[in-house]
């Protein structure tokens, strides 16, 4: 039976055939996004390398996890939940759009496969998936337009505002989704006033709705409307796709490939150079990013990639306390500026244009303080860490580095601690530990079984000793044998290489492994989550290391640790993750489960903001040392939330966690109302020892 | 502009704890790290900024044995071009008086529009720049916080005065200054700058190459001798408030209303 | 002894320095019975004022008028000096920023020695003299001894010698100008540009809670803010906390910064250097609170609490708040 209206493939537009204008319109319009994407590709080509192929199972499983099934989407769940509607939107209807385009040249098209029963089910849906994607769109106009999300807000200093793109895109879509319906709609019209009505009309779709609307509407009218509704389809489809890799819906193309390439393995930095091995390091003319040509290709497409969710910056710590780093802005500022050096017509830029100084200004870079809530939220995978270790790196190289870090540097260097203390007093917080504990020395020629790495701030520092003779005593009370390195240790160097003093972080490691291996102990304990992470991470060919809290939890449930029932009252605790334990190391449990194994205590979470959504403290090592600009303290932040929750008291698994949240309890005035712990004093505290619990201090419990 | 900069390695006593033998004959050094004076740092980057601007070298020279070229390094990794030892067995227990006649005859022996040194080092004497251009017979000015280059071979130059003020000059080339802390930012040198000077050639001059009379500089020739170090023994000192934060809070509370601390 | 001892006499304003009669003390020490002779540079009636008060010091004042004098210029006053001292002469400064410009390249041209910032000497034996200095920023202290027959140069450290009283009959002015003609230097002094003035005036305070490198960090402030208007006082500060940035300069108490008067002084975190301790002056009643009880506030302080900086000043405020 011949159809109630002339198809686009038949038609004709002032005595031409129509057919040839739509088989112009889709052939300019792939030559042109071709064309496109050559020059957006252009960058890569000249990028620094990077290691990404490889390991295409992980890389699968994590285009599965977080491209298909949108698993960090939820995460903002309003937002998240209409972002997933128009995401599987355009899946569904990519075939239609592909099928429509050849329509306006081959006649009565149908993609292979999708001809009989399983065709008529997939044009219900698809015309279900329209309807859906066309209210998230409202929906998310309306965001834009009226209800404003904070996170969209553009500041001052980044320049205008990007609601008119995300208004025109929703717009473009928008269009793509009534055009459609109008084509449908109008051939749905023209049959019924046949007398045929076609089958599979889904109500409160748009032909549904809009055939409907055209009840009345002429023959001629219809088909006129018919062949303007497919020429409007086709001309704003490619119109969209050559205008996708202008702005933030690159991301519709580079989103698969982003997350194929994305980061596997939390809490590494990469290397200087990928290919470039550690003997190779020194006849390297110059060292990290300086301009943007030194980004890795990946790095480049994380910064087409950028949807400008804003997210990242949501939860960034450095950002919520007003210091200068956002890091969407991080990425959308690249973006732009690879959109200059890189224009579609002419040459790209030859002179060197530096970063720092240019788009990116010195302290915004040394405001992170690596804590990973970015990458952590990011639904497309983008990487954060990497680009500001290099950042810093082309930085250290250039000499630029803030007088604040300059003598902590040069002190480590020295001194192998950031205060330049003497090497010889290192193990010199064993003498505070109390009697019954024997804290073996490795420097001094003695055998154990067990490493406990414990780093310099909590050797040092006159406070945090309290955390290592604490560990001391809960670890003689489980009956190890462990000792620590003492004078033959140096700092881990987990902040030094982060910060981008990769040489200095290099001797470190050097120096530390073979004093580790010399040693001859068969794992490592640490109570610092930073020396944690470097060890397993920075570090290469160690034995197995622990954290403390794995330790402990392992002695209580196997019985090798008493404690003593509580006598007074029940207090209520917050568990603070640190970020290099939990987001970075995924070590969320075990802590949690020490507390709960501990009598007199009940303990709460700060909702929403724990786990891996845990808020950074202030940042460790070397972030000790420097001064932000900022409006308020990340502790601060930190201790309120815990307060928030009902907690008196917050127990930390990290001696800076302990150092910020403690000096945030004061400038916050929370003192006497919470109070800060490590979870190994808390739990030296409540051990059972003849004479009650906290006797055998030599220090005196924490008041 | 061709700029000599004269540096010093000195303990660094910044978290060091400085003890005296208990011969009383000198520091105790076995726990001592070693870096370039302070104020001498600065005075390089001083100079490294003044020759960007200006066209020229950077020559970095040091008085002292062996373990001192690590320093004239570490200089010549921020940027300085040159490096300079004077080194004799000769030189050793030289006083201020002693480093500056070596040091002159190291000026004299190359063309150096402006010779920098740090205003003082560890002895806090301060007196080798003041002397060097005394027997140069150059202009001096010394604890300098600014310097601005003029035409016709001039400075314009500030000095740190008491009060916080600033002593505003012109000085003619060439001269000697001497520097004062603050006056710029240090750039960092990290251990990879360090390493890529590692194996750069430093000239060394000892007393014949520089012309020096031996009865001018070492020990013989000092007009001031160091007998011994000592810590002079504690005064009575403060009396120092026992008991809980509470109570000494309300006595010192007591304490200040009698002295008229309460406004 | 036959050298003959100078004084180099500070002034500013017509007003002879607090030093001078320091000078005068420790000159006749130096050189018991020999002639001591005050040397005053300057220009115009000003010193006129001031050579009349050094003769109540010193028995005998020399005096150099000269326009080129007016401000004190080192490079001038080394020509000057080199030309008028005798041989073997002991001229004695105070140590201030001018005598550190001006002492050493002096030293050199009368072939003297150079002992700069002594803060001791012992009475010379026959021509030795044994002085004592500070090394390692104040952190020890040396004995040298200097032969003074060649002549010396020496500076001494303010207030570390008791003044002298004035003499019995004033001493004479011989009017020296003459030998101050036809002075040319290669440095030429343009002005004193003054330190900026913040928002408050520290040298007018009567109370101050100073604070230091203690106080840990630029937002522990509040702590000393707060308990300083707790006392109806003002934040002063030392010098590591100006370079930290954490306080504008124009709250440095020290000899770079400003110099105060107050009558109550609470020291918070400083450990007391003698630069910092040399911008206070007029003797007043100290506090010092520092967690290291070997800080060398302890030593200058009447009263000290060995404690730390953020947890004692609060508990102090309210105390102050509760007493009034």
């Amino acid at each position: 039976m011949e159809p109630a209206l002339i198809p686009p493939a038949a038609a004709t537009l002032a005595g031409f055939p129509a057919r040839l204008v739509f088989l112009l319109i889709p052939a300019v319009g792939v030559g042109l996004f071709a064309w496109i994407l050559r020059r957006r590709i252009e960058p890569l080509l000249r990028a620094a390398p990077d290691d990404r192929f490889n390991r295409y199972g992980e890389r699968v499983a994590a285009v599965l996890r977080l491209w298909l099934a949108q698993a960090r989407q939820p995460r903002y769940l309003l937002a998240g939940v209409l972002h997933i509607v128009v995401f599987f939107g355009f899946l569904i209807l990519g075939a239609r759009s592909l099928q429509l385009v050849v329509l306006g040249f081959v006649e009565g098209f149908v993609l292979p496969g999708f001809g009989g029963a399983f065709g008529a089910a997939y044009h219900a849906a698809k015309d279900v998936a329209a309807a859906a994607v066309l209210v998230a769109v409202v929906v998310l106009a309306v965001r834009r337009l009226v209800f404003r999300p904070a996170r969209y807000a553009v500041p001052e200093r980044y320049g205008k505002d990007h609601t008119p793109e995300a208004i025109l895109v929703l717009g473009l879509i928008a269009t793509l989704l009534v055009s459609e319906g109008l084509f449908e709609a109008s051939l749905v019209a023209a049959e019924r006033q046949l007398g045929r009505p076609l089958q599979g009309l889904v109500p409160l779709t748009l032909p549904w709705a809009l055939a409907a609307l055209l009840g009345g509407v002429s023959r001629e009218a219809l088909q006129a409307l018919h062949l303007a509704a497919y020429t409007v389809h086709d001309l704003t489809f490619f119109f969209f796709l050559c205008f996708l890799p202008f702005g933030k819906h690159f991301h519709v193309v580079t989103s698969l490939f982003n997350v194929f390439f994305m980061r596997l393995d939390p809490g590494t930095v990469k290397p200087v150079r990928h290919g470039v091995g550690e003997a190779g390091l020194d006849a390297l003319e110059t060292f990290g990013v300086k301009r943007f040509e030194d980004f890795t290709w990946k790095h480049m497409l994380d910064f087409y990639s950028c949807a400008d969710c804003g997210r990242c910056s949501d939860r960034c710590p450095a950002n919520r306390v007003g210091r200068p780093l956002s890091p969407r802005f991080v990425s959308i500022k690249a973006r732009d500026l690879c959109f200059r050096r890189y224009p579609l017509r002419g040459r790209p830029a030859a002179e060197p244009e530096p970063l720092i100084g240019g788009i990116y200004s010195e302290d915004e870079i040394w405001s992170c303080t690596t804590c990973g809530a970015c990458e952590e939220e990011c639904p497309l995978g983008i990487e954060y860490i990497d680009k500001m270790v290099d950042l810093r790196r082309g930085m250290v190289d250039d000499g630029l580095v803030p007088q604040s870090l300059q003598k902590p540097l040069a002190a480590i260097e020295k001194r192998g601690n950031p205060w330049g203390k003497m090497e010889k007093k290192r193990g010199d917080w064993v003498l505070g530990v109390g009697e019954g504990c024997r804290v073996k020395g490795f420097d001094k020629g003695e055998q154990a079984e067990v490493l406990y790495f414990v780093d310099s701030i909590t050797s040092y520092d006159d406070r945090m000793q309290k955390i290592a003779q604490a560990a001391a005593r809960v670890f003689c009370a489980a009956g190890l044998d462990f000792g620590i390195l003492g004078k033959d240790e140096k700092d881990s160097g987990h902040e030094v290489r982060r910060f981008g003093e990769e040489m200095l972080f290099q001797s470190l490691k050097e120096h530390n492994t073979e004093a580790i291996r010399a040693s001859g102990a068969r794992w490592i304990v640490t109570t610092d989550p930073h020396a944690y992470n470097a060890l397993r991470k920075d570090y290469r060919d160690l034995p197995p290391v622990r954290h403390a809290s794995e330790v402990i939890l392992e002695a209580l449930r196997a019985g090798r640790l008493a404690l003593a029932p509580e006598a007074d009252g029940v207090g209520t605790c917050v568990y603070h993750d640190p970020c290099y334990l939990g987001r970075h190391n995924r070590l969320y449990d075990a802590p949690r489960q020490v507390i709960d194994r501990l009598p007199g205590l009940r303990r709460v979470e700060m909702e929403g903001n724990c786990r891996d959504r845990s808020f950074c403290c202030g940042g460790g090592g070397l972030m000790l040392f420097y001064e932000p600009e900022e409006e308020m303290r990340m502790g601060v932040v930190r201790v309120k939330m815990a307060r928030e929750a009902g907690a008196d008291l917050v127990v930390a698994a990290c001696p800076f966690c302990l150092v910020n949240l403690e000096d945030a309890i004061k400038v916050a005035g929370l003192e006497g109302e919470l109070e800060a712990v490590d979870l190994c004093e808390l739990v030296d505290r409540k051990l059972a020892r003849p004479g009650g619990p906290g006797a055998a201090n030599g220090q005196g419990g924490m008041a | 502009m061709n700029i000599l900069v004269c540096v010093k390695r000195v303990p660094d006593t910044a978290e060091n704890e400085i003890e005296v033998r208990p011969d009383g004959t000198d520091i105790r050094r076995e726990d001592l790290v070693y870096s370039v004076n302070e104020w001498d740092n600065y005075a390089v980057e001083e100079a490294i900024q003044i020759a960007e601007r200006t066209g020229g070298t950077v020559t970095v020279a040091t008085v002292g044995d062996a373990d001192a070229e690590e320093v004239v390094r570490r200089e010549m990794a921020m940027g300085a071009q040159q490096g300079l030892m004077l080194t004799d067995p000769a030189f050793e227990g030289s006083d201020g008086r002693g480093v500056a006649e070596i040091l002159k005859a190291a000026v004299q022996r190359g063309r150096y529009d402006l010779v920098l040194c740090g205003a003082q080092a560890d002895d806090g004497a301060g007196q080798v720049g003041g002397m060097l251009a005394a027997l140069l017979d150059w202009p001096y000015a010394s604890l300098v916080n600014r310097i601005e280059v003029l035409e016709g071979q001039r400075l314009r130059i500030g000095r740190e005065i008491e009060g916080g003020n600033q002593e505003v000059s012109e000085i003619e080339l060439p001269c000697v200054l001497s520097i004062q802390t603050g006056i710029n930012e240090p750039r960092y040198v990290g251990i990879r700058g360090i390493r890529k000077v590692a194996s750069v050639e430093i000239p060394a001059l000892g007393a014949s190459e520089l012309g020096l009379d031996p009865s001018r500089v070492g020990r013989a020739a000092c007009r001031v001798r160091k007998l011994d170090y000592f810590v002079p023994p504690a005064g009575a000192g403060a009396e120092i408030l026992q008991g809980s934060p509470e109570e000494i809070a309300a006595r010192l509370v007591d304490l200040l209303k009698a002295k008229g601390g309460l406004k | 002894m036959t050298a003959q001892v100078f004084a180099f006499i500070p002034h500013a304003n017509s007003r002879i320095d607090d030093a001078a009669p320091e000078l005068a003390a420790a000159a006749r020490q130096l050189a018991p019975g020999a002639p001591v002779t005050a040397l005053v540079a300057g220009d115009g009636a000003g010193v006129e004022a001031v050579c009349a008060e050094a003769g109540r010091f010193f028995p005998e004042v020399w005096k150099f008028a000269a326009a080129e004098l007016a401000y004190p210029n080192a490079e001038l006053l080394r020509p000057l000096l080199s030309r008028v001292l005798p041989r073997g002469a002991i001229v004695l400064f105070s140590h201030n920023t001018l005598a550190m410009d001006l002492g050493p390249g002096l030293a050199v041209k009368l072939d003297a020695a150079y002992l700069p910032d002594i803060v001791a000497f012992e009475a010379p034996e026959g021509q030795v003299l044994r002085a004592v200095r500070q090394e390692f920023n104040g952190q020890v202290s040396t004995h040298v001894a200097c032969d003074l027959s060649g002549g010396a140069v020496i500076t001494l450290r303010a207030g570390c010698f008791a003044a002298s009283e004035p003499l019995a009959a004033a001493g004479r002015v011989v009017d020296r100008s003459a030998d101050a003609q036809g002075l040319a230097a290669r440095r030429r002094f343009l002005e004193v540009v003054p330190a900026e003035v913040g928002d408050v005036d520290i040298t007018k305070e009567e109370v101050l809670v100073s604070v230091g490198r203690g106080i840990g960090d630029k937002e522990n402030l509040p702590v000393a803010e707060d308990l300083a208007e707790a006392l109806g006082a003002v934040v002063s500060c030392s010098r590591p906390v100006v370079d930290a940035k954490w306080l504008d300069k124009s709250r440095q108490v020290g000899t770079s910064g400003k110099t105060v008067k107050p009558k109550v002084y609470l020291a918070l975190g400083i450990s007391g250097s003698f630069q910092h301790m040399g911008g206070i002056k007029g003797n007043p009643f100290i506090v010092a609170v520092n967690k290291n009880p070997k800080a060398p506030i302890f030593q200058v302080a009447q009263v000290g609490v060995v404690a730390d900086v953020l947890e004692f000043a609060p508990v102090l405020a309210e105390a102050v708040r509760k007493a009034r």
